[in-house]
């Protein structure tokens, strides 16, 4: 496990280091100091690999438009919870970070989504490169029915290659290794993934995720369909991967994201019925002085 | 207590509508069984008919047909398959798809001796392929498209569209994500669409009437531009055509093309119960 800490750790800061330039120590020390030191959550560090900037976000469906204008920074390597009350458009919002919400007829988005200072909206960019980089995590756990365990955490990779994909033996159960299910599964690789548990399962399905190696993982509502004891390890889970990915997080449950998040950004819908950004900060802030009356309201369970 | 007695009538009434259903079948396949068991011997599949067809065997009326059903699978499969492919996954609702939509309900209607006759004027005349076993089996296949196409699309239709979106989230592309993830799981029922397809090919007996099949051609066929005889209008032709011809073999010929459509059938009913049991969501 501490090997393949550090064999990421390499990844990513060498990614660092192309990206803004710097020698691979420093790039490091420099955003995490950053994002640490700053209670301002607009920091700049969103340039670096696994960070996204956001810049007035504007989508919808048809004539209807879900979110509207929304502007932040994702910090890499932090958990970024968006929590909202129901129809705010957490999820769109989420979606349009992989361009996954085009995949949906009529959808529609405007505004630029910087993927390490590049705009995956641009013109030109392939949307299936940017989902190989920004990997999704599901509120039902879905696992491919027709596959084993070891085929559904393979999917992903086959999916690109026509041909053997060289190494998969090792990535696949680094990848599971990852998602803590390796000891659960290693001798049953086979079976279906059908046959896990609740929990198991979304675990395969973090574990799939992961085996492309993208740089930042969404999750939409990942443990809503889980018993606590399960949504316990999905969250501890996530603090773990938190340490070489960038994650965000769209969660009903505000605990979970006092629980679990860096920071948080708060989602509700206007008159017009188009989610809007309220408030965006370090959770801890969010949670115990709002600087908005609706965040405060929302928070304290006055509505919602 | 009046009601309970109501609804018992009622009941009564509804198992024995069912029961309407079930006895013509029993009845058809348990005469036919019956009669045709006694006919049925080695030398009756293996041997040429002899004495006007009166006597000797079938085989090349079973050979035709199971030549004229693989000719069938090989033309109407792949352009069935990929036309429900592209009209589940890709084709956008518009008045194009729409109308191809419309065209394929109709095609499923169109009573199959009008078939044989645009299969004769198409491919025996114009394409001058001549009365063959190639005509016969492309005119099967423009016949067996439509329930190809549309139980095809049904199997794609009922994957869930999660599975898309994973597939699109895992960096996969449209194509990439239906030929490794979508299709596995239509994969039951689009074997079962193209059997039952297939099925109706091999009975059917209008079709193959002014394109392939002959009389009495007491020989197996050596290319695709040979006649052949065919079990459906050997029946035809045997019970209708041949003064003097022994009920027996009649009866005969009829359990042969039974098995054979029966089997098929139990074959697509097998795959798909196996099929059920391996995949949950």
């Amino acid at each position: 496990m501490n090997n393949l800490i550090t064999r990421e750790d390499t990844n990513l800061v060498a990614k660092l280091a192309r990206t803004i330039g710097a020698s691979p120590k420093l790039a490091t020390e420099a955003s995490l100091a950053q994002a640490q030191a700053e209670t301002n959550v607009r920091v700049g560090a969103a340039v670096s690999a696994g960070g996204m900037t956001i810049e007035n976000l504007t989508a919808g469906f048809a004539d209807f438009t879900a979110v509207s204008n929304i502007s932040l920074e994702i910090i890499p390597n932090k958990i970024t919870a968006i929590i909202g009350p129901s129809g705010s458009g957490k999820s769109t919002f989420l979606r349009c970070l992989d361009r996954l919400h085009e995949e949906v007829r009529g959808a529609w988005a405007g505004g630029r989504v910087l993927l390490c200072g590049e705009d995956i909206y641009a013109a030109g960019v392939d949307p299936v490169q940017i989902r190989r980089r920004v990997g999704m995590v599901f509120q039902k756990p879905n696992p491919f029915p027709t596959m084993s365990i070891y085929d559904n955490v393979a999917a992903g990779l086959r999916l690109n290659h026509f041909r053997r994909v060289p190494q998969l033996d090792e990535k696949v159960e680094q990848a599971l290794r990852q998602a803590a299910l390796w000891d659960e599964v290693k001798d049953k690789l086979q079976q279906s993934g059908a046959a896990l548990s609740g929990g198991q399962q979304q675990r395969l399905c973090i574990a799939r995720c992961l085996a492309v190696e993208p740089e930042v993982i969404l999750m939409d509502e990942p443990a809503s369909a889980l018993d606590p004891i399960a949504t316990l390890k999905i969250e501890e889970l996530m603090r773990e991967l938190a340490r070489e990915y960038t994650i965000v997080i769209v969660t009903h449950n505000m605990q979970q994201a006092g629980r679990v998040s860096d920071f948080t950004a708060f989602l509700m819908m206007d008159e017009d019925r188009a989610g809007r950004l309220v408030e965006y900060g370090h959770t801890k802030q969010i949670f115990t002085n709002p600087k908005d009356k609706r965040t405060e309201d929302y928070i304290t369970g006055r509505f919602g | 207590m009046r009601q309970r007695i109501m609804q018992r009538v009622g009941f009564a009434l509804l198992a024995l509508t069912s029961l309407i259903v079930v006895v013509p079948i029993l009845l058809v396949v348990g005469i036919i069984v019956a009669r045709g068991l006694n006919a049925v011997s080695w030398e009756f599949l293996t041997a040429m008919p002899r004495e006007g067809m009166r006597a000797g065997g079938i085989l090349p009326a079973i050979v035709g047909t199971i030549l004229l059903t693989l000719g069938t699978a090989l033309a109407a499969i792949p352009v069935g398959v990929a036309g429900a492919i592209y009209l589940s996954e890709y084709a956008s609702d518009n008045i194009f798809t729409r109308s191809i939509r419309l065209a394929i309900i109709n095609l499923a209607g169109i009573p199959s001796v009008v078939y044989g006759l645009f299969g004769l004027g198409l491919f025996v005349i114009f394409l001058r392929f001549g009365t063959s076993i190639l005509a016969g089996s492309l005119t099967l296949a423009i016949m067996t498209l439509p329930i190809i196409v549309s139980t095809t699309e049904e199997a794609l239709r009922s994957v869930p569209m999660e599975f898309r979106t994973v597939s699109a989230s895992l960096g996969g592309t449209r194509w990439q994500g239906i030929w490794k993830i979508i299709l596995p799981q239509a994969f039951p029922g689009i074997v079962t669409g193209v059997l039952l397809g297939l099925l109706r090919a091999a009975g059917e007996t209008a079709p193959i009437l002014f394109t392939v099949a002959t009389f009495f051609l007491p020989r197996l066929p050596q290319s695709v531009f040979d006649q052949t005889m065919a079990l459906p209008y050997h029946l035809f032709v045997i019970s209708t055509q041949v003064p003097g011809m022994p009920m027996e073999i009649q009866y005969g010929t009829a359990l042969v093309l039974l098995v054979l459509v029966l089997s098929l059938n139990l074959v697509a009913t097998l795959l798909r119960s196996y099929f059920r049991r391996r995949r949950q969501w």
